[in-house]
């Protein structure tokens, strides 16, 4: 052990109440910060997962299609160029007319899992109990599978049975609540004057309100037949391996493929700033507890220098520099720091962990019965990061005040 | 302990010329020394004495290099070291100056063995276990080898001034300093940390420089310097 911690160790007994009050805050600060992260952490995750699990990861959708160009001619040796300049503009053109031709396109981009070419059209949906304005989505099962949870979102009913019936149907919770409907029960879709009868095959919910209560998926070639739709698709639901580089690729994809294409990030834009701005605001209210920290350990290091001055002035006429002084008093902090992280640390941990017992029931956005918590080492490290800057930083002003101190002056009697 | 140094002992270790120092700020500046010269040699023992405010403790903390000079110079052990900067300084602190104050200055949370190996640790010249076997024979020197394991406020004062004549001692200093050593100390105590302290010192072959206002002391010295007004009468 170095002397100048030695000497730390021991000035730490000296002011051991107010030595103590700052381990608290900071035990608080850094368990505050761990505990709010995880939960806000926890829920957005969750959140992202429903969102990219129910619409996938990437949507390509409506051809874009230039429509004016600034046109330049160049200068010639023997001719004088021009230029004709236009607002330019793109024109959206609804939906895809050859969707195997994209999706074979789609599935060369490297970080591309899964495709899934979907059909959509209103309907109205009529069960013996009551009529309801519905979303219809055609799709191939197996392809769906692969750029969704619908398999997990399956809460009553088996998609077994929907894939071997052709009239079978997939119906969102909330629509099937509305219309009394049951696994196994019959219904009828009525599209353009046309009406059909359909079963229920297996009852799904998502989580996210505005899906369940309006959405249920019909095999791709009934929808089809049903929205006399015979070619073409509404959109291409992509899955990527590294969901995190959606964004770059919705946007090489639209510049390649000449559709539109939109990443998770971009469709839920406004819920993903809604969650960044809960957790920045939590941070900084808990923050304030690292501050007090701070402030703590400053008062309480410039009391502790106050009362050792005398033991300054020794340590200085016995040959310790400015800086081993302080070092020494940095020492007391960082100690103080160092038990206060660990301590805080175990109790976001442990908060954590009570919290994510908890039953809370939540249903709109996504579902959840309990409340939801990331376990990340990225929250622990991030707290620690705050209250060492904090901490040190409040520290380092009465550290250099007592290297400053003059031994002659304070032998004197003089020192300020 | 082995004796400080190896030069003669009749060189002077210690010397300073023309010191001029001046405290306080503004029109309570005061014009403390005056021009004192002075030098001290191994093995001798100095007293400076005068009234209150004479400047005798200003001249002590320059020549411990504890302040700065407004003017002259100090030489330690040849080394010219009044206008080095406060690194070289403490560094010779540490080396060659031991200091002796009336409030004897121990760290109340270390035991009387952990005071006395505070300066060793900062030299870093000995090993963990030969530091503290100095320590000891140290604490035996000035008969407290039964207490080397009290803290601070567990001792009484004289006990306490003794083991800051230890810790004083323990980096075979050529220099001693002490301001006032047995000011805060009964008649008995008084007489036997300066015995300690001289005897000690000339044991080891060290300048010693003392202030004090005790004329029995001063005359048990081998040299007296009575101050006025900032500069020596002789």
């Amino acid at each position: 052990m170095s002397t100048n911690l030695r000497i730390a160790l021991r000035f730490l007994t000296a002011r051991r109440k107010a030595m103590v009050m700052s381990l608290a805050c900071i035990t608080l600060g850094v368990g505050l910060f761990v505990v709010t992260q995880a939960t806000t952490t926890g829920f957005e995750r969750f959140f992202i997962k429903t969102i990219v699990g129910t619409n996938g990861a990437i949507r390509i959708e409506d051809r874009i299609q230039e429509t004016l160009r600034t046109m330049e001619a160049e200068r010639g040796s023997d001719a004088s160029g021009f230029v004709v300049e236009v607002k330019e503009g793109r024109k959206y053109i609804q939906g895809i007319q050859d969707p195997a031709l994209l999706i074979a396109a789609v599935q060369r981009f490297a970080n591309v899992s899964g495709t899934s070419e979907v059909l959509y059209g209103s309907v109205e949906m009529r069960s013996s109990f009551k009529n309801e304005a519905a979303r219809v989505y055609g799709i191939h099962l197996d392809d769906h599978l692969q750029v969704s949870d619908l398999g997990r979102q399956i809460v009553r009913g088996d998609l077994a049975d929907f894939r071997l019936t052709p009239a079978g149907t997939l119906v969102g919770i909330k629509l099937a609540e509305r219309l009394q409907l049951e696994v196994g029960d019959s219904f009828q879709l009525q599209a353009g004057g046309e009406v059909r009868r359909y079963r229920v095959s297996a009852i799904f919910e998502t989580g996210v309100g505005d899906i369940d209560k309006d959405r249920l998926f019909l095999h791709l070639g009934e929808a089809r037949s049903l929205l006399r739709r015979p070619t073409g698709a509404s959109f291409i639901q992509v899955n990527v391996v590294d969901r995190d580089r959606a964004t770059q690729d919705a946007a090489h994809m639209e510049a390649v493929l000449g559709h539109s294409a939109s990443s998770w990030q971009e469709r839920e834009r406004t819920w993903l700033d809604v969650f960044r701005a809960l957790r920045l605001s939590t941070s900084i209210t808990v923050s304030v507890f690292t501050l007090i920290a701070g402030i703590a350990m400053y008062n309480t290091l410039a009391l502790v220098v106050m009362e050792k001055t005398k033991d300054i002035a020794i340590l200085r006429s016995m040959g310790y520099t400015r800086r081993d002084v302080t070092r020494i008093f940095l020492w007391q902090a960082a100690m103080v720091l160092a038990a206060g992280a660990v301590l805080g640390c175990g109790l976001g941990a442990g908060v954590t962990y009570g919290v994510s017992l908890m039953r809370i029931r939540i249903r709109g956005i996504f579902t959840a019965d309990h409340f939801i918590v990331a376990w990340s080492v990225w929250h622990y490290l991030a707290a620690v990061a705050i209250s060492v800057v904090m901490v040190m930083a409040a520290s380092l002003l009465p550290a250099r005040r007592a290297a400053r101190l003059e031994p002659g002056d304070i032998i004197r009697g003089t020192a300020q | 302990m082995s004796p400080a140094g190896a030069r003669p002992l009749g060189d002077p270790v210690l010397r300073c010329e023309d010191l001029h120092r001046s405290l306080g700020q503004g029109e309570g500046r005061v014009h403390v020394l005056r021009g004192v010269s002075f030098a001290a040699r191994r093995g001798e023992v100095y007293a400076m004495v005068g009234p209150s405010g004479c400047g005798k403790s200003t001249l002590l903390y320059l020549l411990g290099l504890l302040d700065v000079p407004d003017r002259g110079e100090i030489w330690i052990d040849g080394q010219r070291m009044s206008r080095d900067d406060d690194a070289a300084r403490t560094a010779a602190r540490c080396r060659h100056l031991g200091f002796v104050f009336q409030f004897h200055f121990l760290l109340l949370e270390f035991t009387a063995l952990e005071n006395v190996m505070l300066p060793m640790r900062k030299l870093g010249r000995w090993g963990p276990s030969e530091m503290q076997d100095r320590a000891h024979a140290l604490l035996a020197s000035v008969g407290l080898a039964s207490k080397t394991h009290r803290l601070g406020n567990q001792l009484s004062g004289g006990e306490q001034q003794r083991v800051a004549i230890a810790r004083a001692l323990a980096n075979e200093p050529s220099i001693l300093l002490a301001d006032e050593p047995t000011g805060n100390l009964d008649v008995r105590n008084s007489a036997m940390v300066f015995e300690l302290l001289t005897g000690l010192a000339r044991k080891n072959g060290q300048a010693i420089v003392v202030v004090t206002h005790n004329p029995e002391l001063a005359a048990r010295c081998d040299h007296t310097l009575p101050m006025r007004d900032g500069l020596f009468l002789t």
